[in-house]
């Protein structure tokens, strides 16, 4: 169970102030206008900002005293998660370990990520001549690799194509689900949340409030 | 070509080590801070070198400082950790100040023989030369030199002459006395009146002289009374002569020194008698081209007979130099340039 | 991992820790000497400066020969920039460029030299000039200084315009000759307001670098009659052991480069500090009208920046060649240039990254974008706080402690850091900040930090840079004359100094060749550090910011 508990946080002069309550293993979306504060969301999650007040518990312990790499949190930006100067395998192993200095058992289960998200035989590829949906697969590959049992998804499917995007999310949806994620997924598109077939929140004035009835289309 | 390559690389080897173990003691070594010219091949340094070590067990070692009044501005710099054991190359005019940094110990030498214009009355300072500051020219392009010191302040400005930075050199600081004591208080109007006359300011002696008035640059340097000595008896040649000034010239007697922090206190000041014996005495005038400090009879050159004799030697007391050196300086500094 | 790969390890670990460190160091050395300077003026009596004839007209002369030259280059690169940027095409114009460029990296000395044997005094334009009866030219004075600062900012001044021109859209281009502009209202409509944006810029950078000019007023100044408050510090403790004037003077000094720093900062410039070249562009450019008009103006330029080379080249071989190569002198200061030019890159690059390091955390991570900008101001302490000046701080620290003159290599490579610094920050700024930029979240995500965040992120993004920071801080240390004037004797000769010495005692064959020493070893290192930290031999590199 993620707990968030009037988690607040100031941005300038921006406040926002969170309570969301999901199970361990359930995609919750969060929709809102840019600006509404979704990513803010994701990064007090994730530890990039502090929260100036309010609890976040992750299974009844609390998070908010630890650093972003201690808490068990993985994140899937919605660009630049590979280094470009390094190989796929290179990209993925860092999840690993932060040092890349991976044993040969690790160095296979690099190979076997690679091939559950169809992208065998790349382990070798520099990250620098993927192209976007091949790029975000990898990324995705190794928050798999990372077994952290929070997936926090920050628009990962805003910056590809039409085609792509539904196969990398209906990738994702099987993937989570194969997994027993959590997920927070945040976007501005209410279809990708319906295809992921996430429980939906919609973040407005600083606040969240679940969106029980039908769907609805966001507009920008 | 081998050879060169060997030669360049156990020079170089040499360097390296010189570089990291600079302080190699083998037996005394008595450290000398000159000017250039003494050190120089044909320079009185290698003569005096070999013949002192020849008496004393140990290494003379010669450092030529960028130029002579330097010698005292760099042991002040360096001050009491400084490497020389002597200095050799002040003159009379600097002798009050030099004293005054108290950088510097009696040198117990036996003056007795030395026979200068002037008494000698100073215990830390042994007087090795002496000559009269001088316009030398080049008869080629100067026929008819100027015959004062004023018919030169006032020559037409096509004359051409090269002087040395009084800060820096001895003859340059000679000839700002020299102005002073020939125009008193209206020295700075006759520097005003010589300054566009000036070519160019060197820091030190040598440049002046070798690599400029030799090469033509100029047709007057100013130098001393004994320069045409040296060309007269090696160079064999009359093409250069010392204008005779009708208001006298001014004169320098060229001290050397033993320092207070020297720890060959024996060794410097036999090195110091050494510099007032018949034997230095002797190689000084056709190396260094000054007249000696004590009578050397027949070991003078005949051509030092050929030299002009001053009508009379001008100086000024070391004291009053020491006083306003700092104010005449700032006054040519102002009029000169 | 190995106990110094563990310590750098924790130390990189604290983000503070680099920058903090590289912080302490600059201060001590900066401060201490800075104390040294004040304590001794309770000695003295500063108003006197202002009453010295001598100063005020040093004070003046600084000033004045500062205005002329600013003024001289940027008038005349503004014709050469327009005519370079109207002939985008044609044969050795890269070349052109390529050489205004090495402006940075040739040593002052060695360009002075070959200054000297084109316009000196015996040099080719009067022995050409003499032909019609007219009289020498001589390079000595505020002609001389004046000439050699054209020599050196005029490239630098043009390089900026010609980048500026050069950014003008096409469709302006087009526009123009759609209307058809004559020269005259391209210039006026077009050419000038690009070029004005960055004049002032310019113009400052070229006035503050001409007023700290050392080395070229030294060697040309020809005496007291032309010296800068640079020069004049250097000339009371050198010439008169004179400490109230050296540490009064160092004062004044310091309070008007402040000033200078404070005006520069208001008017930005983009002076570039690498040597991409403008590409013979594909643009679209107006039917040049007066060829022949570009083509005198470049000729012209190229000629003033070539000769000086070539004399320099033509007479570094010559009968005392042999000699001066084998002469213990060159080979002690060959050896003494390069340990100071190695040593002081590896310094500079090292408090350079020290301080991006730690002022990258703050503004990227922590997000206070302006105080990670002073912490890395810090590293340009030696634009207020000129070599002279700071030497003269370190002598009066160190002189009751040590002989100055033989630790003159030690203060020598301090100096030539912090000269250097500024830089090298500039050179890797960029990188640094990119290698992180949209990866932070990432990189703390996945908790990469320490050695490992510097060995696989960093270091293979900014290797190139940090080969050409060291390569370039390298050569500037190797060609420096400014701090070693100071302390340099015979017992810590380098190839500058004694190239100084052999110019000023006129021993011209002997400058020619340790001029040609000097300028092999910048090259050489220059080469060798780039190929070395930046894992590349010749490949050229495009390090503009």
């Amino acid at each position: 169970m993620l707990t968030l508990d009037n988690v607040s946080v100031k941005l300038g002069d921006l406040r926002f102030s969170y309570t969301l309550k999901t199970d361990a293993t359930r995609i919750s979306a969060i929709l809102g206008k840019s600006g509404s504060g979704k990513s803010t969301l994701l990064n007090v999650i994730a530890g990039f900002l502090p929260a100036t007040g309010g609890e976040l518990e992750w299974q009844g312990k609390s998070l908010l005293g630890l650093p972003a790499n201690k808490r068990p949190v993985t994140t899937l930006f919605q660009q630049h998660n590979l280094f470009s100067h390094l190989n796929v395998g290179q990209n993925i192993g860092l999840g690993v370990k932060p040092n890349l200095k991976l044993s040969a058992q690790e160095w296979q289960s690099v190979e076997r990520v690679l091939e559950e998200v169809d992208l065998q035989g790349f382990i070798k590829k520099s990250a620098a001549n993927l192209s976007g949906g091949e790029q975000q697969r990898v990324a995705l590959a190794r928050c798999l690799l990372r077994k952290q049992p929070i997936l926090l998804l920050d628009e990962p499917f805003s910056a590809l194509d039409e085609s792509t995007r539904y196969d990398m999310i209906e990738l994702t949806r099987k993937v989570v689900e194969l997994h027993e994620l959590c997920v927070i997924l945040v976007t501005h598109n209410a279809d990708d949340a319906k295809l992921m077939n996430a429980k939906q929140y919609q973040l407005q004035d600083g606040t969240l409030k679940p969106q029980t009835t039908e769907h609805r289309q966001q507009t920008l | 070509m081998i050879t060169g390559i060997r030669r360049a690389l156990s020079i170089g080897l040499t360097a390296v080590l010189l570089t990291f173990a600079q302080s190699s003691h083998g037996a005394q070594t008595l450290t000398v801070y000159t000017y250039e010219s003494f050190t120089s091949e044909w320079g009185p340094g290698p003569i005096i070198k070999t013949a002192f070590e020849k008496q004393c067990d140990c290494t003379l070692d010669f450092v030529a400082i960028d130029s002579s009044a330097g010698i005292l501005n760099r042991v002040q710099l360096e001050g009491k950790s400084t490497k020389a054991d002597v200095v050799l190359g002040l003159d009379y005019n600097l002798m009050a100040l030099a004293e005054d940094t108290g950088l510097l110990s009696e040198s117990g030498a036996d003056l007795s023989a030395v026979k200068l214009p002037i008494d000698w009355d100073s215990n830390i300072f042994v007087p090795y030369d002496y000559g009269h500051f001088a316009f030398v020219y080049d008869t080629k392009l100067l026929p008819e030199p100027p015959k004062s010191l004023d018919e030169l302040v006032n020559a037409p400005d096509d004359l051409k002459i090269i002087i040395q930075d009084p800060r820096t050199s001895t003859p340059g600081l000679g000839l700002m006395l020299w102005m002073k004591s020939v125009y008193g208080d209206d020295a700075a109007d006759a520097w005003k009146k010589l300054k566009p006359k000036i070519l160019t300011v060197t820091s030190g002696w040598s440049e002046a002289y070798f690599s400029l008035f030799l090469n033509g640059e100029a047709p007057m340097v100013l130098s001393y009374d004994t320069s045409p000595g040296y060309h007269m008896a090696i160079d064999k040649t009359e093409q250069y002569q010392a204008a005779a000034f009708d208001e006298g010239h001014y004169l320098q007697i060229e001290v050397a020194a033993l320092l207070k922090s020297s720890k060959n206190q024996e060794l410097g000041k036999s090195f110091l008698q050494f510099l007032i014996s018949n034997e230095a005495q002797s190689a000084l005038p056709l190396t260094n081209v000054m007249y000696p400090s004590i009578d050397i009879g027949d070991a003078l050159p005949a051509e030092f007979s050929k030299l002009i004799k001053p009508t009379q030697s001008l100086l000024l007391d070391t004291e009053l130099v020491r006083d306003q050196r700092k104010a005449w300086v700032d006054e040519w500094l102002e009029s000169a340039n | 991992m190995s106990g110094l790969k563990a310590q750098i390890n924790s130390a990189l670990n604290h983000w503070w820790l680099p920058g903090l460190l590289a912080l302490v160091v600059l201060a001590l050395i900066t401060g201490l000497p800075l104390t040294a300077l004040i304590l001794t003026t309770s000695e003295i009596n500063l108003s006197g400066v202002f009453q010295n004839t001598y100063f005020n007209r040093v004070i003046f002369f600084s000033f004045y020969q500062a205005l002329l030259s600013a003024v001289l280059s940027v008038g005349l690169a503004i014709p050469l920039a327009q005519a370079l940027s109207r002939e985008q095409v044609f044969p050795g114009r890269k070349w052109l460029i390529y050489l205004f460029s090495l402006s940075l990296v040739i040593p002052t000395i060695v360009a002075i030299f070959g200054i000297v044997a084109v316009y000196g005094r015996t040099g080719w334009l009067n022995n050409f000039t003499a032909w019609f009866g007219i009289d020498p030219f001589s390079i000595y004075g505020l002609s001389g200084i004046l000439l050699a600062h054209v020599f050196f900012n005029m490239p630098l001044a043009t390089r900026v315009l010609l980048q500026s021109l050069d950014n003008i859209p096409d469709t302006q281009w087009r526009l123009s000759t759609q209307l058809r502009l004559n020269g005259f209202s391209q210039f006026r409509f077009i050419e000038w307001p690009a070029m004005r944006t960055q004049l002032v810029g310019v113009f400052m950078l070229i006035f503050t670098l001409c007023f700290t000019s050392f080395t070229i007023v030294l060697t040309l100044g020809g005496g007291p009659r032309a010296t800068t408050i640079e020069v004049a510090i250097y000339q009371a403790l050198r010439f008169d052991f004179d400490l109230s004037s050296a540490v009064s003077l160092a004062l004044v000094q310091m309070a008007f480069c402040t000033l200078l720093l404070l005006l520069s900062a208001f008017f930005k410039h983009n002076a570039p500090l690498g040597f991409s070249i403008t590409p013979a562009a594909t643009v679209f450019r107006p039917v040049n009208k007066k060829r022949w008009v570009s083509f005198s103006i470049i000729i012209l330029a190229a000629l003033f920046v070539v000769l000086p080379f070539m004399g320099l080249l033509i007479s570094a071989v010559n009968p005392s060649t042999v000699a001066v190569l084998i002469h213990t002198n060159t080979i002690q200061a060959t050896i003494n240039t390069f340990i100071i030019a190695v040593v002081t890159a590896c310094i500079s690059v090292a408090m350079g990254i020290a301080l991006l390091i730690s002022s990258r955390h703050i503004r990227i991570r922590l997000a206070y974008h302006k105080l990670g900008q002073w912490i890395q101001h810090a590293g340009n302490i030696i634009l207020v706080m000129p070599p002279v000046v700071l030497g003269t701080g370190l002598f009066l620290l160190l002189r009751d402690f040590a002989d100055v003159f033989s630790i003159a290599l030690l203060l020598a490579i301090l100096i030539n850091s912090l000269m250097a610094l500024p830089f090298v920050l500039r050179i890797l700024d960029g990188p640094i900040i990119q290698a992180t930029e949209h990866h932070d979240k990432l990189i703390q995500s996945l908790g990469i930090s320490g050695w490992s965040r510097w060995r696989l992120l960093d270091w293979p993004l900014i290797r190139q840079p940090i080969g050409y920071a060291m390569g370039l801080s390298a050569a500037l240390a190797a060609g420096d004359l400014s701090a070693i004037a100071l302390f340099g004797s015979e017992r810590a000769l380098t190839l500058p100094l004694l190239l100084f010495q052999r110019i000023g005692s006129y021993r011209l064959h002997e400058a020619a060749t340790t001029a040609g020493v000097l300028l092999m070893a910048c090259l050489v290192l220059f080469v060798l550090m780039r190929a070395i930290a930046g894992g590349q031999l010749l490949r050229p590199i495009h390090a503009d910011s």
